[in-house]
């Protein structure tokens, strides 16, 4: 069996997240995303892959959405409502409730500043959400008979999954965006330790490893409240959800700790509207935030009130969240031309901006002057605070899911090149896994699990569970206990639980195969036990220093007492052990055994199993009956072989 | 033991209803009259046969809905208690609240009763038990006088804190492992937010244990009725239909109408028209005609200046009521103050509102458009809903005013603010208390009475209406349906071919059919490969030795290549069979070379058959044949395994 990832997005690189991944017959589309930078056909994965025919239907079992970024979800509306596709969508409560806020934005920012013609309506977005069934965390969801998906907390942003998909035996993850380490509103990322022949995860920071977000936070706190003790306004451009509740958290709690009175605006209704979402999304947020739904709902902002155009060149201090993040356009750039001129002022930067946007100009060198477009130049003087705080998951985190969940392989996408190709080598050399990063359009095979379908008896099962202790004597001296050390140490005995299942699998024409215990086949057959067993006389020459010790006790063989039968079973026992490699033979009174091989004085002057033919010297040898059965043969005849030369290596 | 795991559902049955104690000997029984209840700290009833449990059998717990858990602390409390508890999150916190609300109220009527001295209260004593009035010995000891070791005092803050952490929470859907070899998972019941069946997935048998569940609900997510399908066993366990029979005026309950059977059985293919049957729209007409009136009655009162009394009882039934009368009321242009006292109603509010993924469609639409959950949010933004701790909170005296619209525990009358403002507006005329149906109104009311108040019982759907049992198991093909004793004459004779009935009673132990001989086995791939196959001709079947390690992850079994590996050398067989005569063996020593004279044993009677062969070339050896065993003789390595050899290929053996 095979599973086929074919990645038409988010390959080596960031943007327009989109893995078709193909598991016994079944196919899913993790991700419809758009890449941003793009304006021309490559901002959407190229669908035409999937099925030349168009006919998505068909070709796709469902689609998967991790959450509510454009770059997972942008491209969502216009393959539903323009491609076509109708079939099933699975995507976590908020990122269905959210979801449609990003994509109105989007297309009312491409649309109303850009003059483009656009891809697709407000209608097709809200025609497209209709489609698409909510699922809860650890909801186990059965797409059709056979495909099982579940979604697993990922952090990032409010919603943000892990999707498992699970097709027979064979299993896969797919990450999307993730953090391992919790910020101010969110948990961190969370999965079962599944048995996984596939995981496929984001590589955005595949060589960073971070220090404490503590340390960050404070300093963009020290930049704010510097500037607006100093007077001064600060502009904090983002986009209307994730990083705006998070910042939002952080400042409302240093004003109350602080005892600020200065204003926090939020810019435009959209704003205010996502906190009335995130308020009843509560739940999705880190276990801190979600135990203040009772008191004051964390999302119930104490020093926050709305924000109307009046009050840009008001006088006094004031901190104001503006959309679009980048400064691409729309009110965050309004005010940017109205604050920028002033070095009271303070404007703080995402982590991340696209090339082409003010943002991206403002990062890049320390401009003192932009030009707009033909004719517009903006004067920065005001100072810039670059945010680097981000919610993606460090190379360390990644390594360390990839190290929990140990899959069979791993796929790098949602990264930088060069930086997924020495994530990809560490992976391979630290942790074994062999591990792809494949660019777009590339297709990836892996083998997935298969197992061999059987039913199994009930005594079988039990068998199998049942413990299966061996007692091994081990000489005191010797004794080095390996393993069951806090209650075994002390003991001369050593446990040890050999717990092997042991059955016979039965395959018959036009029925399923079954697995029985041993002990059941026979009766299953109405046949009868035939045992294999073996029997040997053999005598055994003890070297002369033994025989004198032993003086007087061979004349009269026939009335040996029991305590010298005993002394030369022992001298046996002490000869054996002391040649024999394998295995430890073990002394029971009367008798010697190792395994079925069992030996024991013999006494008779005819006994059946004493062979005549012996170029020993009869006269001087103890004869000692040995039986064994076939399953020890080898073992058995080695025993046999050390009795018989015993009298060679006498001294 | 119940299944073949262990599990129980537990509810408070009925919460208290112990006051009384007719402190005169009475020969003729009078009409009971306040005097009669016993005036003593509460207690509370629930599972009859709780004390005679040994509770450290229990291995799994399950609940069902939040109503159900009420009775949880007295068993996690318990000595010996280690069971796991499974619940879903939403019934865990409603369940948290409405304990920890009972318990706050229960600590103020203790202040009022005072502390009983021991741990024994006077009322249980036998002289005053006997004493009691019929009808209130009934309800102390039941109706066959065995249930007074239900009464239980209540449990504390600190057993609800401790269940609490006993508890599992899991969502719709969940899978829960418990010791690897079972799957539990909850599904939505419609019922109330939270409330789910289960379905419990081992190895042997797939179960389903039905609760009371309402297909369409205007709160909580529908009735999940597809997620049972498939399970062998269907415990069906929900009692509303019984209350319903016994509610003698309500006509929809009797025997279920044939007619509309026969229709569904002649088609029996036709899973569209039983679908559309379960899911007819009538039920929530009917619920909703009965808010109205509700409301309408409301109206009448609020506008002769009469105040409105709602105990909460389930919360579904108060979230919907709250909302209907504040339409009602905006319709209508009235300025009535709603308020609701309870030291929980804030967070229970709050909490309402902030759990969409348990909520019915039309609800999480309303998430979709950013609006509210329910109503009450904006409500409380109005001002025209205010919620209070305590009838004595200070705050609530400055608002208070009258008319008004109060919801507040406890349904029973005998604790909480409802025992307060019942006492307040008993006398008005006016007034109006409306109760749900289920409780003996003259015996709640009777500390209140004369009552000049109006009070109206009303019922709401609470489960499955007996006329959806059929048409609902048969969508489910169950093999076996598990119905209670006590129900089987109102089912009705319907013919199934595809599922039989077993009937449970009370306090009675089934043990249940075992539906799989066989297990499923997954066996690895790379494990199965390496199998040394011998084929049997005779019974056309092939057979392989198999080792490996068993794991159970997930209700499955499945072998892997064990630690030390499965070597193509251990093909050699280790289990024989079939020695049929010795002719086989003789000429398969001939093959190689040997002969052997055949001499019939004399050894006696044990082993009759036994023969003797001898063998002289290339050494001495000998073979004892009988029919179950062979037993090779010679000091010579090499002609032993010949021999071995040649006694192997006469037999069968793997
Ligand atoms: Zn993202
Ligand atoms: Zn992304």
């Amino acid at each position: 069996m095979v599973i086929e990832c074919l990645v038409l997005g988010a390959g080596q690189e960031v943007g327009k997240s989109c893995v078709v991944v193909s598991i016994n017959g079944k196919r899913i589309m993790f991700d419809c995303g758009m890449h941003m930078g793009y304006l021309d056909h490559r901002r959407y994965p190229d669908f035409s892959l999937i099925s030349k025919s168009g006919d998505f239907d068909n070709a796709l079992t469902c689609i998967v959405i991790t959450h509510f970024h454009l770059d997972h979800i942008g491209a969502l509306p216009y393959f539903t409502e323009v491609c076509g596709y109708r079939g099933p969508i699975y995507m976590t409560y908020p990122t269905k409730a959210l979801a449609p806020l990003m994509l109105e934005d989007y297309r009312k920012v491409m649309v109303d500043r850009r003059g483009e013609q656009e891809q697709f309506s407000y209608e097709n977005i809200v025609d497209c959400m209709k489609k698409v069934t909510a699922v809860d965390l650890k909801q186990t969801v059965q797409v059709d008979k056979d495909l099982q998906i579940r979604a697993y907390y990922a952090g990032h942003v409010l919603g943000a999954a892990m999707f498992y998909a699970k097709v027979g035996d064979a299993a896969i993850v797919y990450t999307g965006d993730y953090n391992m380490t919790p910020d101010r509103h969110l948990g961190a990322a969370q999965i079962d330790r599944l048995h996984l022949d596939l995981l496929i995860t984001e590589s955005t920071y595949a060589t960073t490893v971070r220090d404490s977000k503590y340390a960050r936070e404070r300093e963009f706190l020290k930049a704010v409240h510097k500037c607006v003790g100093g007077g001064g306004k600060v502009l904090i451009p983002t986009f209307a959800l994730g990083r705006a509740q998070e910042l939002c958290i952080l400042l409302d709690d240093y004003w109350e700790r602080m005892n600020l009175k200065v204003p926090i605006y939020f810019s435009a209704g959209l704003t205010i509207q996502a906190n009335m979402y995130y308020k009843m999304l509560i739940s999705w947020t880190s276990q801190k935030v979600k135990d203040t739904y009772a008191t004051r709902n964390a999302f119930d902002f104490k020093n926050v009130c709305s924000f109307d155009r009046s009050l840009i060149n008001a006088p006094g201090p004031c901190v104001l969240f503006a959309t679009p993040g980048m400064i691409s356009g729309g009110f965050s750039l309004e005010v940017f031309k109205q604050w920028a001129p002033s070095e009271m002022n303070l404007v703080t930067l995402p982590g991340y901006c696209v090339a082409g946007t003010i943002g991206h100009k403002l990062m890049s060198g320390k401009p003192t002057k932009i030009d707009l477009d033909e004719g517009t130049q903006i004067d920065v003087r005001c100072q810039i605070h670059q945010l680097s705080f981000s919610p993606h998951t460090d190379a360390k985190g990644i390594m360390d899911l990839v190290k929990f969940l140990s899959p069979k392989n791993v796929i790098l996408v949602h990264g930088e090149k060069p930086k997924m190709a020495s994530l990809k080598g560490r992976i391979q050399s630290e942790l074994g896994i062999q591990c792809y990063d494949p660019a777009n359009k590339d297709i990836v095979c892996i083998s997935s699990t298969h197992y061999v379908k059987a039913d199994a008896s009930a005594k079988f099962i039990q068998s199998s569970l049942n413990p299966n202790f061996r007692f091994l004597n081990r000489s005191l001296e010797g004794s080095s206990v390996l393993g069951h050390v806090d209650t075994t140490a002390m003991s001369p005995l050593q446990v040890c639980d050999d717990r092997v299942a042991e059955g016979i699998l039965i395959m018959e024409k036009n029925h399923k195969a079954k697995v029985l215990h041993q002990d059941e086949l026979l009766d299953m057959l109405r046949e009868q036990k035939h045992e294999v067993k073996y029997a040997y006389c053999c005598p055994v020459q003890f070297g002369k220093f033994e025989r004198t010790e032993n003086t007087g006790l061979l004349s009269t063989r026939d009335v040996l007492p029991i305590s010298d039968k005993c002394s030369l079973l022992h001298l046996l026992f002490v000869k054996v052990s002391n040649e024999l490699t394998e295995g430890s033979i073990q002394e029971f009174g009367e008798h010697l055994q190792l395994q079925s091989f069992r030996a024991s004085v013999c006494l008779k002057d005819n006994c059946p199993y004493r062979s005549t033919d012996s170029s020993h010297n009869i006269s001087e040898a103890v004869y000692f009956c040995c039986t064994w059965s076939l399953a020890d043969e080898k073992l058995a005849w080695k025993v046999v072989a050390i009795m018989k030369s015993l009298d060679a290596n006498a001294m | 033991m119940m299944l073949d795991e262990e599990t129980s559902d537990f509810s408070v049955h009925k919460s208290l209803d112990s006051e009384s104690v007719d402190r005169k000997r009475q020969k003729i029984e009078k009409p009971l009259s306040a005097k009669n209840l016993i005036n003593a700290e509460p207690f509370y009833k629930t599972v009859q046969n709780l004390h005679l449990w040994n509770v450290s059998f229990i291995d799994i717990v399950l609940i069902s809905s939040p109503m159900g858990m009420l009775g949880l602390p007295f068993l996690t409390r318990a000595k010996g208690f280690s069971a796991k508890v499974y619940v879903t999150e939403a019934t865990a916190r409603l369940g948290q609240l409405m304990m920890e609300d009972l318990v706050t109220m229960h600590m103020e009527s203790r202040q009022f009763y005072g502390p009983e001295e021991s741990g024994f209260p006077q009322w249980m004593k036998w002289e005053e038990l006997e004493v009691l009035p019929s009808a209130l010995k009934e309800i102390a000891l039941g109706k066959d006088g065995t249930e007074l070791g239900g009464w239980m005092p209540l449990y504390s803050a600190a057993d609800v804190r401790d269940c609490m952490q006993k508890v599992q929470a899991l969502k719709y859907a969940e899978e829960a492992c418990y010791n690897g070899t079972l799957i539990i998972k909850a599904f939505s019941s419609g019922l109330e937010i939270g409330a789910c069946n289960w379905t419990i997935n081992g190895p042997k048998r797939n179960i389903a244990c039905l609760c009371s569940s309402i297909f369409v609900s205007a709160h909580a997510m529908n009735f999940d009725y597809h997620a049972l399908q498939g399970n062998d066993l269907i415990l069906c366990s929900d009692f509303s239909y019984l209350n319903a029979m016994e509610d003698g005026e309500d006509d929809n309950f009797s025997a279920p109408a044939t007619d509309n059977f026969s229709t569904l059985r002649d088609n029996n293919d036709n899973w569209d028209m039983i679908t559309e049957s379960l899911l007819d729209t009538d039920e929530n007409l009917e619920e909703m005609e009965k808010l109205v009136f509700v409301c309408s009655c409301v109206m009448d009162s609020v506008k002769a200046g009469g105040s409105v009394l709602f105990p909460i009882g389930r919360l579904g039934v108060f979230l919907q009521l709250l909302e209907q009368i504040s339409f009602s009321l905006e319709s209508s242009n009235l300025k009535v103050p709603i308020f609701i006292i309870s030291s929980v109603a804030e967070e229970l509010l709050a909490f309402f509102n902030i759990i969409p993924e348990w909520l019915c469609k039309q609800r999480q639409e309303k998430l979709y458009s950013g609006e509210p959950l329910f109503a009450h949010v904006e409500l409380i933004k109005q001002k025209k809903l205010h919620l209070f701790p305590a009838v004595h909170s200070p705050k609530l005296l400055t608002i208070w005013q009258e008319p008004c619209i109060v919801f507040c525990p406890h349904w029973s009358l005998r604790l909480g603010p409802a025992v307060h403002l019942l006492r307040r507006w008993c006398g008005d005329q006016n007034s109006l208390l409306v109760m749900e149906k289920g409780i003996d109104a003259d015996l709640a009311l009777l500390p209140f009475k004369p009552m000049a108040m109006k009070v109206l019982q009303c019922s709401f759907l609470s489960g499955i209406k007996l006329q959806k049992i059929q048409p609902l198991l048969k969508i489910l093909q169950p093999k076996f349906v598990l119905f209670p004793e006590n129900l089987r004459l109102h089912l009705g004779s319907w013919s199934t071919d595809s599922f039989s009935f077993i009937h449970y009673s009370e306090n009675g132990t089934l043990r249940l059919p075992s539906f799989k001989d066989y297990a499923e086995l997954d066996i690895a791939i790379d494990l199965a490969s390496q199998l040394c196959w011998t084929k049997f001709k005779l019974e056309n079947m092939n057979m392989a030795r198999l080792k490996g390690e068993l794991f159970i992850k997930q209700s499955k079994h499945r072998l892997l290549p064990g630690e030390e590996q499965v070597v193509s050398l251990r093909c050699r067989p280790l289990l024989h069979w079939g020695m049929r005569d010795l002719d086989n063996l003789l000429t398969a020593l001939q093959k190689m070379g040997i002969n052997g004279s055949v001499e019939q044993s004399k050894s006696g009677a044990d082993s009759e058959n036994a023969s003797i062969v001898h063998i002289v070339e290339p050494s001495n050896a000998l073979i004892e044949v009988n029919a179950t065993s062979s037993v090779i003789s010679t000091a010579d390595e090499n002609l032993a395994s010949l021999v071995t050899q040649a006694i192997c290929s006469s037999l069968d053996g793997i």
